[in-house]
Parts: C-alpha cells; structure tokens; sequence
C-alpha cells in the first residue's frame, strides 16, 4: 500500500460509493447547525417529507444573530429573533440536539464543537459556514457547505463531493516570543494569497504548527478558508489526544481506548506525496496587520501601506488603489500611524481562552487610549467566559475600560448590533476584512489578541514585542 | 431545481476581482428565513446609496449610479463577467439565490471559490472559468459595444460571440448532468440507501463512540 497523506486517510475512510468519474458519497459524521444557513434546509425537509437521516449526528446552536449585551429580555430585533426561533422551533420538531441562547454551552459554532467534545479526531464534519475548517485542528475533515448541502446532510447523512487535491504548508523552525496563530496564518496567506489554496485541502504542519496549542492550531486551521482551500487539518499528537480527553461528548472507558488507539494513526505516512508544498521559515515571521479589505493585503507591523504604483498587475493595482480609497488610507504610511477607534477582541479565529489570556495579559493595568471609542471582548462561548471570569480576566478588560459582554459572533459580522459605523476602524480579531463586513463602510484591519490589545491601550497599531508593559 | 438552458444573454461587466459573498448579498439579509426575494439585494452596499436593511422597499431607494448594474445598458444583464477568485468568502447561499432571483444565469471568470460554484450548481446557475485572457478581451468587448451578448451552450461546453468565436470551457461530468436535468441531488442520493446503510453498519462496529449510547 503506497504512503497516504493524512487526507487521503479520513477521505479514504468515509467514502461509502464511487462514480468512475470520481464523484463520490462521502459519509458525514457530525454536522454542526447554525441559524443563519439552516431554515430554508429544514424547509426544505419539510416540502419534501423527509426526516433527518440521523438526528443524533447533528448539533445546534445559534450563535450569528445573538445579543451580547444583557439576553434576559430576549431578543429586541424582530428579524434576529425570527431566525433564532426558528432554528429553536426546527430542532424541536426534527428531534435535534440545540444548545439555546441562554445555555451556559452556548457560544459560537467553531468554539463549542472542540470545546464540549462534539467534534473529534477522525471525524468528518461539516456545518453551513465556511470557518468550519476549524476543527480541522484536531485531525479532521472539516469543511463549509452551503445550505443545500445543509440539507443533504440532514437527509442522508452524506455528501456528494470530488476529492480535493493534497497541499502540505510547512512552518519550519519556531517564531519568535509574541508571535501568535494569528500571526502565522496572516503570513501563510500574505504568501499563498486568498485563493492560493482553491482546490486543495491544506495540512499544517512543521515544528512551528507542532509547538502551538490546539487553540492556536485552531485560529490556523479556522482561517483556510480565507486561503481559499476546501479544508485544513493538523495531524493528530499528544496534544490533541490530551486535549480531547473528559470533554462532555468524548467517549470514555473502553471506547475511549479503542479512539485514541485509530486517532493516534492519524498522521500522514512518511513519505506521502503532496500536490503542492510551501514551505515558510517560522523565524521570519513578525506581527502582522492587514491594511485592505481581503486577508492576502496582510504586511508586518514594522512595514508600511504598500503603494499601487509599484504593482505592475493592472487588475491587482486597480484592486489594491479601491482597498486603500475604501479603508482611508494613503499609500508608504506606516502601519504604526494607523489609528483604530474600535477594539473587537472575539471570533471563532480567536475567541477562546488562550486568546483571552493573551490580550489580558497586554491590557492589565492599563486603561485604553482615548481615541478609542468602543473596546468590546466576546467570548466566544458561555463556558469561556466563566473560565475568564474565574481567573479574573473579566476584571482587566473592565478596569482598562474594555466591554465585557456575552458569546457570539458580534461584530466579526455585524448580524446583531454590534457593527461599526461607516469609516470607523477597528483592531480585530476576527477572519475578514472585507469591505461591509463588520458594518457598512466600515474599516477592518486583522491583528492577533496581543497586538489589538496593544493598538487598544496605545491608540495606534504598534510591535506588541516593544510595549513596556 | 429548473434545468439550466442554452442561454443567450446580455453581458455585464464586474471588473473587480476577489469578489466576496458578503458584497455579493450583504449580512443583514440573510435575516430571511426564504430561499426567494434576494434579487433586489444582490450587491447591495454598491448598488444603493443608502443603508439596505431586509424589508425595504428598493424601488424607493437612491441608487448609486455609477454602479455597472444600474447602468441602462446593462439592464436586463444574464451572464456576469467578472474577475479572479470571484464569491470568495462566506458559505452563504443566499449569494447564488440572489444573483439567480436578480436574473443571473451564468458566471464568467478566470477563477471562482469553490464552495460558491458548488452552491451556484445547486442552483441553475452556471459558473464559467475562461482564461484569464479571454476574460480580458471579453473585458474590452463588452465595453466596448452595447448590447453586447455571449451564447453559453452546456451540452457542447462552450461560449460563443455575436461574431461566431467559440470558447471552450471545462464542466463536471456529474455537475453538468444535474444542470442539464435541472436533478435533485438528494433523490440521487437516496438511491444508495443500502449502501449508505452497509456503511453505517461497519462503522457502528469501528468507531461506536460516534454513536451515542
Ligand atoms: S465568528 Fe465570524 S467567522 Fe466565525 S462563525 Fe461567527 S460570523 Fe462566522
């Protein structure tokens, strides 16, 4: 038997049926529901007559469209409070599984599915949003479908699909001290570009991938996406094995063996061929802030707002001088001249507690600048935020003026009301920058935790590796 | 879903690329619990000069003029032709329902994100992938003669100018077969119900764990 990569064995293993052609049945085991794509799948199901193949394989939680400030009154949006409804009134009567808003377990898709257990090594999982590329950390095959596909996953608890083909992106060496996920996967796509991975499922590997956490692998993996790819994953070690362990819905005693004994080969063989492998030196790589509006308009803090007269590509000029007119900005200025007046600390990229501690860490003891107008910090789920309460985090964002609120999306997309107002800027923490994103008009730049704490206490970006703190 | 027809069609010209599902049918319409009624939307932080918000009455709002769609001639547009990486982004489907329910037919770029041309599929929508320097003279065709109009010809796979210049483009076998038939993938899905079964089976035995108890 030849080497296979790591995809080629979760691949290998779901497929129920094959077309000559290569169109295949893939079987799903998990899939996670939202309320944003998922009404008109149910809809569908019901126009058809159809029950959930199997109601037991899928989670729900709504997580878009939830307010973050006080929830005792429910819902004041007509609209946000019709979809989060809905999906509570669809998993009522199809018999699935939902963690409500005001379950202590609720939070953001991509959060609670790593966080109580629901998606594990080995898995294939899929839910109607992109970032689900997430739980790919964990030595997955996790994927975003669209809500017909929703749909067909309720139905027959499989997908038709094509594989993808293998790309390996190897971060070798280890980054430098204040270096985060973030930074790293700014980097992979300042190099790959936003559709540098169309086509390919992305493995994450190298001693840099190796030394992170399974929440920075997490931030690595959510963001393939936005490299384009169907896909990403980090293979399975110690780690996640660890990480995995007494999480509400992973198996235990016997059976717990019996999966840690499959995970544990969760590896890509030795010698496996690639398609395609990028290699990154890990040392190289600084802070990073994106200064337009896709995620591959990403440079190092020390640098400057490129300038379109040096690209000699018309459509990628004409592109980078619309980025530029859209966010404000003027061509060779420093990216430490840019000054944000909105903070969004939160996300499914970096929600969760390391993230958390990580931009405390920056903010104790100081308060934040006063040309920012909003400091906002999301837990990205219930259970998060009573960790960061425990360890009194809570305390430090709210002595240094920050906002304290509760788990969701927020203003990663702006569905409820926290969104910025056209030509505010923000530091955040979240995935994309596009225009409109996080409100109309509105200015995204993508940092790490630490360096949107950073820009948050000095007014400006900055080298979060030069602040006394 | 309808089949997808021979198609022949006025051209609009998108000359931006990495076009993200998020302006294609911006967040606060995916509010909407329906598959129809996203036409008026499509686009809309570009199309309209005010704030959109669901439930409004477009044909009440200032639109933004120098915006390709409001433009005279391109009313009535069916083919988009657009640059790179085009409907990257957000999974949402309300990006094809929305160019459908706005009348698009078919996509032209040199490349597109992967799952919106899997959700353009599942919707009668054809996206075309031309090279990049075909897209470039179709570009400077369009703009150039109003009224401009492509034929687009699954079954042979190709596009074809006013003038009789045909371009060949690449579908997927099982893709275009659902397109042509206007078939439902889950019916199709359904018919290896046994084997889906006999899958099942075995891996109640490997990994039980992913069963509940
Ligand atoms: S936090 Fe942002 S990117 Fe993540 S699921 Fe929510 S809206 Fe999508």
């Amino acid at each position: 038997m030849s080497a296979k990569t790591l995809y080629d064995k979760l691949w290998d293993r779901h497929v129920v049926r094959c077309d000559d052609d290569g169109t295949c049945l893939l079987y799903i085991d998990r899939q996670l529901v939202h309320e944003v794509t998922s009404p008109q799948a149910f809809e569908g199901l019901r126009l058809t007559g159809r029950k959930p193949w199997r109601a037991d394989a899928n989670l729900a939680v709504p997580d878009h469209n939830v307010p973050t400030t006080d929830r005792s009154k429910g819902i004041s949006d007509p609209l946000s409070r019709l979809q989060v409804e809905t999906l509570d009134a669809n998993c009522a009567d199809f018999g699935i599984e939902e963690f409500a808003m005001n379950d202590i377990r609720q939070g953001i898709v991509h959060i609670i599915g790593p966080e109580q257990g629901v998606t594990l090594p080995g898995m294939t999982i899929v839910c109607g949003d992109s970032h689900t590329s997430t739980h790919g950390a964990l030595g997955s095959l996790a994927f975003g479908i669209g809500t017909s596909e929703v749909e067909h996953v309720l139905a027959t608890q499989c997908l038709i699909q094509k594989k993808a083909k293998n790309m390996l992106v190897s971060v070798d060496g280890q980054v430098g001290v204040g270096i985060t996920a973030k930074d790293i996967m700014l980097a992979i796509i300042g190099k790959i570009g936003t559709a540098g991975g169309t086509g390919y499922v992305i493995e994450f590997g190298g001693d840099a991938i190796r030394a992170l956490s399974m929440e920075g692998r997490m931030s690595v993996c959510n963001m393939s996406i936005e490299a384009g790819a169907r896909a990403g994953m980090v293979a399975v070690d110690e780690k996640t094995i660890a990480y995995t362990k007494g999480r509400p819905y992973s198996p235990k005693g016997a059976e717990w063996d019996q999966a840690e004994r499959y995970w544990k080969s969760l590896q890509s063989d030795p010698g496996a061929e690639y398609d395609e492998v990028v290699h990154l030196d890990a040392t190289s790589i600084q802070p990073q802030v994106t200064w337009g509006t896709s995620p591959e308009m990403v440079t190092s803090v020390d640098g400057c707002v490129p300038d379109p007269a040096n690209e000699p590509d018309p459509v990628k000029r004409e592109g980078m001088q619309a980025a530029l007119t859209y966010m404000g900005l003027t061509a060779s200025t420093p990216i430490t001249e840019i000054y944000p007046d909105t903070i969004f600390l939160g996300s499914c990229t970096n929600g969760r507690i390391e993230d958390l501690r990580a931009a405390a860490e920056i903010v104790k003891g100081n308060k934040v600048a006063a040309n920012i107008k909003r400091a906002l910090v999301v837990p990205g789920s219930g259970l998060v935020k009573q960790q960061a309460e425990a360890e009194g985090l809570d305390k430090i964002f709210l002595q240094a003026g920050f906002e304290w609120r509760e788990p969701g999306c927020s203003m990663c997309l702006g569905m409820n009301d926290d969104r910025l107002a056209p030509k505010e800027r923000s530091a955040s923490t979240s995935n994309r920058n596009f225009e409109g994103r996080q409100g109309q008009g509105g200015r995204t730049h993508l940092v790490s935790p630490a360096m949107a704490a950073a820009a948050a206490i000095v007014g400006h970006f900055v080298d979060v590796r030069t602040l006394e703190v | 879903m309808d089949a997808f027809c021979r198609l022949n069609g006025l051209v609009a010209p998108l000359d931006r690329s990495n076009v993200d599902t998020d302006a294609i049918i911006p967040k606060q319409f995916l509010k909407s619990i329906k598959r129809t009624g996203f036409g008026p939307n499509l686009f809309d932080e570009w199309r309209y000069l005010d704030h959109g918000e669901l439930g409004m009455d477009c044909s009440k709002r200032p639109l933004n003029a120098d915006f390709v769609l409001n433009q005279p001639r391109y009313q009535g547009a069916e083919v988009l032709l657009t640059r790179d990486n085009f409907g990257c982004g957000s999974s949402r489907e309300h990006a094809p329902w929305a160019l459908f329910d706005y009348g698009i037919r078919a996509v032209i770029a040199p490349s597109f994100a992967e799952i919106f041309a899997n959700n353009c599929t599942k919707n009668s929508i054809l996206p075309i992938v031309l090279p990049t320097e075909t897209v470039a003279r179709l570009f400077v065709a369009v703009e150039a003669s109003p009224g401009y109009r492509l034929s687009v010809d699954l079954e042979k796979q190709q596009v074809t100018t006013a003038d009789g210049e045909v371009f060949e483009f690449a579908v997927d076998a099982f893709r275009k077969e659902c397109l042509l038939k206007g078939l439902d993938d889950i019916s199709l899905t359904l018919q290896h119900v046994e084997a889906i079964k006999a899958f099942e089976e075995k891996k109640r035995v490997e990994e039980p764990w992913l069963f509940g108890s």
